[in-house]
This record gives structure tokens, C-alpha cells and sequence, in this order.
């Protein structure tokens, strides 16, 4: 029994009286690799930060070595050797790679830093890691991204962390990376370093991982050892009965008719996307479904003109889209994927974030027609039912389900012919989610066709007339009609089945 | 494998380029000027004596910006810390006494700036040009705008007006921020901290620095340099004065540490550069002046190659 370096007996966390975790359990033994598996909401992350300490539980106990742990801080956290993997932001680009490991550690002599000391030792932890392609002297900014992780696992070891948590460790790697990662994960398994991983890439988990928990609404529903169970056992207990049934699919008479007003061919973007052909019909909800970095975001993000080095066709009515600019004129509208950055300015009012994209065609003369914006502001405010104190009112004060509304909303006022939304309902409460997808179906009813990503399936299935799958590059699987009808289909889809 | 893991550090020229550009100005000013007194050593060490105020207050400087932040309060404090030792020795007739009223003060104003910036989040953009106007007033009020004269010959020594052999002592001071602040900042953990603050504050954070306390320190160091940049003035004049630093040293300070290779965004900072690129102005102020031009003719001639040195090295950043 003692060979678990770390238990987790029923822990308990609320967040405003809402229980995301109930009575968890969750083992990790030594030199084990461990997939926690589950969909948006399902308490995995919860779990991991309270393991981090970023969080405390409000019952439960953790024992680290047969140990009970208080963590209260990450510092608490590192003392008792666990560490979380940070895909990126947690280096220093511009400092090297010994300087990165090091950091607030260095090796010194006389009280100085001693350049060629750090430089031997982190040699010497990438050599026992055996990570013998990456020179402890360069920068970390002149390695591939998908050697940063391998950076952060060799800080984190030169702490002596025994517990290692990955979160989507290569939802941005290429093949060749996550190759060379696994291979860097099961020299740490050798060494008797555990790691918990969490990934939504079921071929990853059962390539690396040698048990799997599954947790759903805050419960561990399973843990199994990964060669005991079929990828069908895993999707089915990840799957919520009351979930499947909160998001009923609505059927849509929809017909494709006439031409399509969005024509995309052999699209290419870097090593991420190739061949990518498809059409959108007016009136029609297409979804795009694929893994976190399977290239959706980048997709529709060129579509609408805002990156630039790909190739292939976008043409909107016959035309070729040429710029952001003449996207816009042309009629589509992105609602982006992070509200908070790209989506709106959060620091001004409602009435600005709804005029900004359209605050060329609401002038008078040289200046800015005020009246017309506070106009389209009230018109939006009532047509999306958003709640707000007033038009003057800062987007930031408002929740996440009506910020969404008014990106939403700000794209409406120009009424767009092709409507794109990426991840539209992210961090944003359940009716309002329901809400949302009854305008998106309410807007493909008025003859806007719509594009939308989603990595909630089941908002998927509930909302399309159709869905591209994206896997290994480029469109694996269409769905339409019957096909829709269950959420397995789509899961074992996204994972190229 | 593939890819570029196992790349050296590549030489960046970008990094370089107030080398160059020192050497080329040396040189144009070595051929055309260089028999009517230039390259004399007397005028050489000039060049560094008159430099000195600015180079120590821009080796402070280039820790305040590489933690992300400005100091724009520096003239003054400069003028503050002198007046405080200037004051100090009236009253007691000890230089010793002087040259700590004269650090106080400094870190008086240092500890303000940063207690603004660091503990309340305020840009330090914003409270340094407050502070500038605050202390430039104090120091007006303090010596209702006279001069305060300096009798003692200890620290008017120390401060500027003695030789060791052949060398001034402010080649000395110079020297010495030279070194110190370059072990400093690549050789203490201190400077990795600054480094790392100015890179990436949520990083740094993650990887247990209190960024806080660095911005506090940074701003609190600058503080006081800059009294002891202002004490070497007052004691090379013999006298403190609330004009001290007024001309724009702090734009000069700044000016030099980006030009020395300073990331305006932070992060970055190379103190032999910074240094460098301070006696770079001195020699341009110099070479114009020996060549004849005027002081409205120095001004333009300094700004424009303090812009084009810039635009060079500067990598340019899509939006």
C-alpha cells in the first residue's frame, strides 16, 4: 500500500457554494504515469491545483510518502517535491537554458555566480535525463517551443520534484517532439519519478500511461490499469448521463442550397494544416471539431484574415479574401477564442466595444456618431437579453456570459453573412450557453451561415447541421445528419477513429 | 536530431552596435580633428570626467529599465543628495557625516519611488515625473534657491577634484560603476532577478522571485546613485546647488542605457554597453565642440546619432 507516493482521500471543493469536487480519490504510485482523464468541468483541474496548492480543499486529506501534506502554497507544494509543467510561460526566453534551471539556485562561489559551475550541472541533470540534444548554454528562445517543456521537467527536477503534473503536455509538440518527450517521461518513470498526465488524446494515454482515472462531476467514476480497459470503456465513463441530455439536439430543416457563400480549398498553414477543403451554405451551422492544437483557431483565424502565411483559397461569394479588412466588407465576423484579450476591450464601456468594429460607418461628418452607437447598443443590449446596468457600463464588471453576448453583439450590428465563432461558449454558465446557442440557431435561421468550434462536444451535436472533424492535419471525417446524433461518434472521431 | 537545439549562441551585431558606432565616431573624429587637441590624454580624461555624473546614474538606470521600470526623478534627486551633504557639513563641519546626510537623502527619494511603484502598482513613468517636480522643489526650498558652498577639502577630494597620479578620481568613479555594476548584473543573483523581473514578471513570480521587492530595490539603488552622482558634482564645484542635474540627465541616462543594449520592455541590459555608449555622448559633446560648432549645433548632432544608433540596433517587432 505504501508504494503510493501521493493519496488524495475525498476531497471536497466549492466555489460559491457550487461543488466541483465531491469526496475525490485519487492515488499516484511511484514511478507510475497516471492519465486523469475527463471533459470541461469534470474537477481535473481543480484537483491538480489543489495538489499545487494554487488552491485549498475544503476537506479531504492528502499524504504525500504516507505523509500528511499541507499545501497552501505553490512554495508548499515544491517543498514536497510536486511540480507542474508549464507549457511555456514560465521561462525566461532570453536567459540560457542552465540560467532558466537554476533560477534564485544558482551555484555560486565567493557569493558570485559561477557561470561555468551551473552550466556543468545542468549538462549533468540533461545527461541523467538523458536530453542530450538541447546545450545548457544557449538561449531557451533559440529552441524549438516543444523543447521548453523539456527545459521546465529539468528545472523541475534540479528542485527534486518526485510528483511531475503535465497538462495537454503536446497539444502544441509535432510528432518528433512528442516523441522525443516520451521518451524523456519514461526515463523519469525509471528513475522512480511519478507523473500525473492530463490529455484529451486517448492514443497518448494508452502509448505512455499505466493506469487511468476517469473523473466526471467532481467523482472519481474509475481508475483502471490502462491495459485493462478499451478507449469505447474509457469515452462511455467520461460521458455524463445528465450532460448528453442538457444540450437536446434541435433538428433544423436545413437544406444546402444555391452556392456557398464560404468556399475553402487545399488550405494550408504551416506544419499544421494541409489540404483543408470544404464549403458553408447561408443558413447552415457547420461545426469544426478537433483537439487542442489540431489547428482549428489557426483555420479560422486566417479565414477571416488575421494570419497571413498560409496558402490555398478562401472565397466568399465568388470573391477571394484578401485582408481582415476586406473580410469584414466582405461580411464575416470572428468571434475569437479568448474574450478577454481578443474578444473585447475590457476596460471601456459597452457602448465602445460595440461600436469599435463598426465605428467607421457610425459617423457624422468628420466625427463620431455618438446617438447611433448608443443606439445599436440598446438594440443589441435587448434583442441578446444581455444584462447590464447601462450602456456606460464597463465590460469588464460584467459576467462571462454577457461579455459573450456582447462580442456577439458587435459583430451582429454589422450584419455579417458568414458567422464564425471559436469556442463560443467557454467559461460561460449553462443557461447562458443554452441561451447562446439558441441565438447562433436563430441567426443560421435568418440565412447567416455559421462556423463554429467548440471543444464541447455535445453543444456540438446539439447545434450542427454538419461537423468537419480535424485530425493529423487536415478535414479526417465529415458528419452530417444521423451521424450527429450521439457524442461517441464525435469522441472517437477527434481521436482519428 | 533535427532543428536548431544544439546551435552556439549566435553572434547578434544587433547587440553590438554602440561598439561600432563608438569606434566610428573615435575614428571621424581621430582624422579630421585629431591635431587640434583631441586625442591629447588630458582631453581624453576630460571626456570622462565630464561624463561621469551621467554614466553612473545610467549604469543605475540600466537596472531600473532591465527590472522594467524608469527613473525620471534622477536630476533631482541628484541635486537632493547634494544639498543634504552640503547641509549636513555646514552644520557639522564632518565630511563623513556629509556623505551619509548625502546617501539618505537619496534613498529617501529612492524609497518613495519605489514604495509607489512597487507597493501600490503605480508605473513608475508616472511617479518619477511627480517626483521629479516634488524633490526639484524641495531642493529649491532647502536652499531657497542659493548656493550652498562646500569648505571641506576631504570631500571635495573624494568627490571630483583629486588626482591619483595622473588619473582623476572620477576616471575612477567611472571605473568603478563600470565594475561593480557589471558583476552585479551577470554575476549575483540579484542581477538575475532584475533580468528576470523586467523578462517575464509571471515567470519570475513562478520561479519564486518577489518582483515586488525587486522593483522596490531597483528604484531604491537608482535613488541613490543618483545623490552620489549629485555629491560628485557639488563637490568638483566646490558647492551644492538646487540647479544640479537640471539639462536632461535622466533623458541622457536613459538614452545611454538603451543605446548600451537595454530592452526598453526590460529584461535586457548590458552595463558595459551603457557605459560605453555615455562616454560615446561625451565624445560626440567633445569632438563638436573642439570642431567649432555651437551648443544649438551639439544638441542636434547628439539626438540625431542617438536615434540612428537606435534604429539600427533595434530588432524591429511586427505588431
Amino acid at each position: 500500500m505504501n508504494e503510493n507516493v501521493l493519496e488524495m482521500h475525498n476531497i471536497e471543493k466549492q466555489f460559491n457554494g457550487v461543488p466541483v469536487l465531491k469526496k475525490m480519490n485519487f492515488s499516484l504510485k511511484k514511478g507510475e504515469v497516471h492519465a486523469l482523464l475527463g471533459g470541461n468541468g469534470a474537477g481535473k483541474s481543480t484537483l491538480m491545483k489543489i495538489l499545487n496548492g494554487v488552491y485549498t480543499k475544503d476537506a479531504g486529506q492528502i499524504r504525500i510518502d504516507g505523509q500528511e501534506a499541507d499545501l497552501h502554497s505553490v512554495e508548499d507544494a515544491h517543498k514536497k517535491g510536486i511540480a507542474m509543467i508549464y507549457q511555456e510561460f514560465s521561462l525566461l526566453p532570453a536567459m540560457s537554458v542552465a540560467e532558466n534551471i537554476y533560477i534564485t539556485r544558482e551555484w555560486k562561489k565567493g557569493g558570485l555566480i559561477d557561470d561555468r559551475k551551473n552550466m556543468k550541472k545542468a549538462e549533468e541533470l540533461l545527461k541523467w535525463l538523458e536530453i542530450d540534444n538541447i546545450d545548457p548554454r544557449v538561449a531557451v528562445e533559440s529552441l524549438d517551443v516543444g523543447y521548453w517543456q523539456m527545459v521546465e521537467i529539468a528545472k523541475a527536477l534540479s528542485q527534486d520534484a518526485k510528483i511531475l503534473v503535465m497538462d495537454e503536455p503536446t497539444s502544441s509538440l509535432s510528432k518528433t517532439e512528442t516523441k522525443a518527450l516520451f521518451k524523456v517521461i519514461r526515463q523519469l518513470k525509471e528513475k522512480g519519478i511519478s507523473i500525473i498526465y492530463i490529455s484529451h488524446r486517448m492514443a497518448e494515454v494508452f502509448e505512455i500511461c499505466d493506469r487511468v482515472t476517469i473523473l466526471r462531476d467532481g467523482i472519481n467514476v474509475a481508475t483502471v490499469e490502462s491495459r485493462d480497459t478499451t478507449m469505447e470503456e474509457i469515452i462511455d465513463k467520461m460521458l455524463d448521463a445528465a450532460a448528453k441530455t442538457s444540450f437536446e439536439r434541435v433538428e433544423r430543416n436545413f437544406e444546402q442550397s444555391g452556392d456557398p457563400v464560404l468556399r475553402v480549398r487545399d488550405f494550408a498553414y504551416g506544419n499544421k494544416l494541409a489540404d483543408v477543403s470544404f464549403d458553408l451554405y447561408p443558413g447552415e451551422i457547420l461545426g469544426l471539431a478537433g483537439l487542442m492544437g489540431s489547428g482549428r483557431t489557426e483555420l479560422v483565424e486566417s479565414i477571416f484574415g488575421i494570419r497571413r502565411n498560409w496558402t490555398g483559397e478562401v472565397v466568399v461569394r465568388g470573391e477571394p479574401v484578401k485582408s481582415k479588412k476586406d473580410a469584414m466588407n466582405k461580411g464575416i465576423a470572428l468571434v475569437p477564442e479568448d474574450r478577454r484579450q481578443e474578444g473585447l476591450i475590457l476596460q471601456h464601456s459597452i457602448k465602445s466595444n460595440f461600436m469599435l468594429p463598426s465605428v467607421r460607418q457610425m459617423r457624422k461628418g468628420f466625427l463620431i456618431d455618438d446617438k447611433k452607437g448608443a443606439d445599436i447598443s440598446r438594440e443589441y443590449i435587448e434583442k441578446l437579453s444581455i444584462k447590464a446596468d447601462s450602456i456606460k457600463q464597463m465590460a469588464m464588471l460584467l459576467s462571462g456570459g454577457n461579455q459573450q453576448k456582447i462580442v456577439l453583439g458587435k459583430w451582429l450590428a454589422r450584419g455579417p453573412r458568414v458567422l464564425i465563432l471559436d469556442e463560443p461558449t467557454i467559461g460561460v454558465d449553462v443557461a447562458a450557453k443554452a441561451e447562446i446557442l439558441r441565438i447562433i440557431r436563430q441567426l443560421a435561421d435568418e440565412g447567416v451561415a455559421v462556423l463554429m468550434i467548440s471543444s464541447e462536444l455535445s453543444e456540438l451535436v446539439a447545434a450542427c447541421d454538419r461537423i468537419l472533424v480535424l485530425y493529423n492535419r487536415t478535414v479526417n471525417k465529415e458528419l452530417s445528419g444521423r451521424e450527429i446524433e450521439s457524442e461517441e461518434v464525435l469522441h472517437h472521431a477527434i481521436q482519428g477513429l | 536530431m533535427q532543428s536548431k537545439v544544439s546551435s552556439r549562441r549566435s553572434f547578434e551585431w544587433r547587440n553590438y552596435i554602440v561598439y561600432f558606432v563608438f569606434i566610428g565616431v573615435f575614428l571621424f573624429f581621430l582624422f579630421s580633428i585629431g591635431d587640434s587637441g583631441f586625442l591629447k590624454p588630458s582631453n581624453l580624461l576630460s571626456i570622462v570626467r565630464t561624463t561621469t555624473m551621467t554614466t553612473l546614474i545610467a549604469v543605475a538606470m540600466t537596472f531600473t529599465i532591465a527590472a522594467g521600470e524608469f527613473d525620471l526623478s534622477v536630476g533631482a534627486t541628484a541635486a537632493f543628495g547634494a544639498i543634504f551633504a552640503a547641509l549636513a557639513i555646514q552644520a557639522t563641519g564632518n565630511a563623513f557625516i556629509g556623505i551619509l546626510a548625502g546617501l539618505a537623502g537619496g534613498a529617501l527619494v529612492g524609497a518613495a519611488n519605489g514604495a509607489l511603484v512597487a507597493g501600490l502598482g503605480i508605473p513608475s513613468f508616472i511617479v518619477t515625473v511627480g517626483m521629479q517636480m516634488v524633490v526639484r522643489g524641495a531642493d529649491m526650498w532647502l536652499t531657497n534657491t542659493k548656493p550652498v558652498i562646500i569648505g571641506d577639502a576631504a570631500f571635495n577630494n573624494i568627490f571630483g577634484q583629486a588626482s591619483i597620479g595622473p588619473v582623476p578620481v572620477l576616471v575612477i568613479w567611472t571605473a568603478a560603476a563600470l565594475l561593480i555594476g557589471h558583476v552585479v548584473l551577470k554575476k549575483t543573483s540579484y542581477g538575475r532577478e532584475v533580468l528576470a523581473t523586467g523578462a517575464n514578471r509571471v515567470a519570475a513570480e513562478f520561479s519564486g522571485i518577489s518582483t515586488k521587492k525587486v522593483k522596490f530595490m531597483v528604484m531604491l539603488v537608482i535613488g541613490i546613485v543618483a545623490a552620489i552622482s549629485g555629491m560628485l558634482s557639488a563637490g568638483l564645484m566646490q558647492t551644492a546647488r538646487s540647479t544640479i542635474g537640471e539639462g536632461g540627465i535622466e533623458l541622457n541616462a536613459i538614452a545611454a542605457a538603451i543605446l548600451g543594449g537595454a530592452a526598453l520592455s526590460g529584461g535586457k541590459g548590458s552595463i558595459i554597453g551603457t557605459v560605453v555608449a555615455s562616454l560615446l555622448i561625451g565624445v560626440i559633446n567633445n569632438g563638436i565642440v573642439i570642431m567649432g560648432l555651437n551648443i544649438a549645433q551639439q544638441y542636434m548632432v547628439t539626438g540625431a546619432i542617438i536615434i540612428l544608433a537606435i534604429a539600427f540596433g533595434e530588432k524591429r517587432k511586427k505588431v
